[in-house]
């Protein structure tokens, strides 16, 4: 397993009013994100856990391209991640944006 | 994740999503009143495995279970929900305790129901102990809360099944629903085939593991109550029906089980194939039935109908 972590400054606030949001499993060539709305409007950050070890460069560029397109301030993602190849991190980030975006609890 | 369209209403999206494919959110989300699920001991919470970090596994923030309560038509339910897709649904540690306390909660309160959505291979190999340990109490739970008065409904139909210890935990509730992909039994066709070699039972063959654990023969011999289509929206129809028709629970119930399940291996313990059970069933064309479509099917085994009521 390997622990990695990002932290990205944010234009914008994201939108939506729910507190928090679950989308996708960890199972083989998935992940699971847990997305939080506990951060400064100004911050995103990011914490992965992954069984595939040693592709730390390929997951900041996956993550440093979702927060320049989603603009996620305030959001804090934790991954738990199976090995998942990065179109399939790509679309759980933004199906986790979209959930925290509806209203609710 | 398309956003809900206005105009599709909670039982148009049940009715159009698949119970084996759907995720055990989505399962209860869908199978109770809209927007009604309250979840106990959410991912928010990161109640993890305390095993898995030892075997470099990844952990899953709920546990793969969900433990909530919600509405069904408006009335109170207990609901836990097995994600088959992470370990196989298989129990450690923490996923048996949720399901546990849900269980002793159920029973303290007395008057409102458990729903359990098995999906799972049974305990997790890396919690040995601790998920067999979990089996027995989870066990003990769903019949103390059955003796206090609630019902404890299972339904099955995810894509792990409900084996191993899952299988022992379907034993013990007051009815089941099952569906065609669902399977209920204790030892796996891998299990049988390594243990007992493949003249015994070929795990590879699948024709004969779904028609010796699939859901339509674990409804004509009478296992499951209520035999599903492979929607939400029949689940929850299933699990409606199943509270509607669960009576008192106690020992004259269980003496009543052992003489049902005494009369069934009188019945058809000389059977080498479930088609032999299903013909001496009364079934005229029972090699027809694996292929049957599931209204067709439905009424086929009502008209069977070797549920007694009086029984589990």
């Amino acid at each position: 397993m390997e622990d990695l972590r990002f932290r990205h400054p944010i234009r914008a606030r994201a939108s939506g009013a729910r507190q928090s949001a679950i989308v996708g499993v960890v199972a083989s060539g998935n992940l699971e994100v847990l997305v939080e709305r506990v951060l400064p409007d100004a911050e995103c950050a990011v914490d992965i856990k992954t069984a595939a070890v040693g592709f730390g460069e390929v997951w900041s560029a996956v993550i440093g391209d979702f927060v320049e397109r989603y603009s996620p301030g305030g959001l804090k993602f934790s991954i738990n991640d199976g090995g998942a190849r990065p179109d399939t991190v790509s679309l759980r980030l933004a199906q986790a944006v979209r959930l925290i975006a509806e209203n609710g609890q | 994740m398309t956003a809900p369209l206005k105009d599709v209403t909670p039982a148009e999206r049940a009715r159009s999503t698949s119970f084996y494919e759907a995720s055990a959110r989505t399962r209860l989300e869908l199978l109770l009143d809209a927007g009604s699920l309250i979840e106990f001991i959410g991912p928010e919470q990161r109640e993890v495995s305390p095993h898995l970090k030892i075997f470099d596994l990844p952990e899953q923030f709920d546990d793969g279970i969900v433990v909530g309560h919600g509405r069904l038509d408006g009335s109170p339910v207990f609901v836990a929900a097995q994600e088959g897709r992470f370990m196989g649904g298989a129990f450690g540690e923490v996923h048996g305790a949720k399901l546990t306390g849900l269980l002793r909660a159920a029973r303290e309160i007395g008057s409102i129901p458990v729903l359990i959505l098995f999906d799972t291979g049974g305990v997790r190999l890396q919690e040995a102990n601790a998920g067999e340990l979990a089996i027995a109490e989870i066990m003990r739970a769903v019949m103390e809360a059955r003796t206090a008065g609630v019902k404890v409904i299972g339904l099955i139909g995810g894509r792990s099944g409900c084996y191993g210890g899952g299988g022992l935990i379907a034993g013990c509730c007051s009815a089941l629903a099952v569906s065609e992909p669902g399977r209920i039994a204790v030892s796996g066709p891998e299990v049988i085939e390594t243990n007992r070699g493949v003249e015994e039972f070929d795990s590879r063959d699948r024709a004969l593991v779904w028609r010796t654990m699939g859901g339509k023969h674990r409804r004509l011999l009478g296992a499951a109550d209520v035999f599903a289509d492979d929607d939400v929206q029949d689940f929850r129809e299933a699990a409606l029906e199943l509270l509607g028709l669960v009576g008192p629970f106690g020992l004259d119930r269980l003496k009543a089980e052992q003489e049902r399940l005494a009369g069934r291996l009188r019945s058809f313990g000389a059977c080498g194939d479930a088609v032999d059970i299903w013909t001496a069933e009364g079934i005229a064309d029972a090699q027809a039935v694996p292929e049957m479509p599931a209204d067709q099917f439905i009424a086929l085994a009502n008209r069977i109908g070797r549920t007694s009521r009086d029984a589990r």
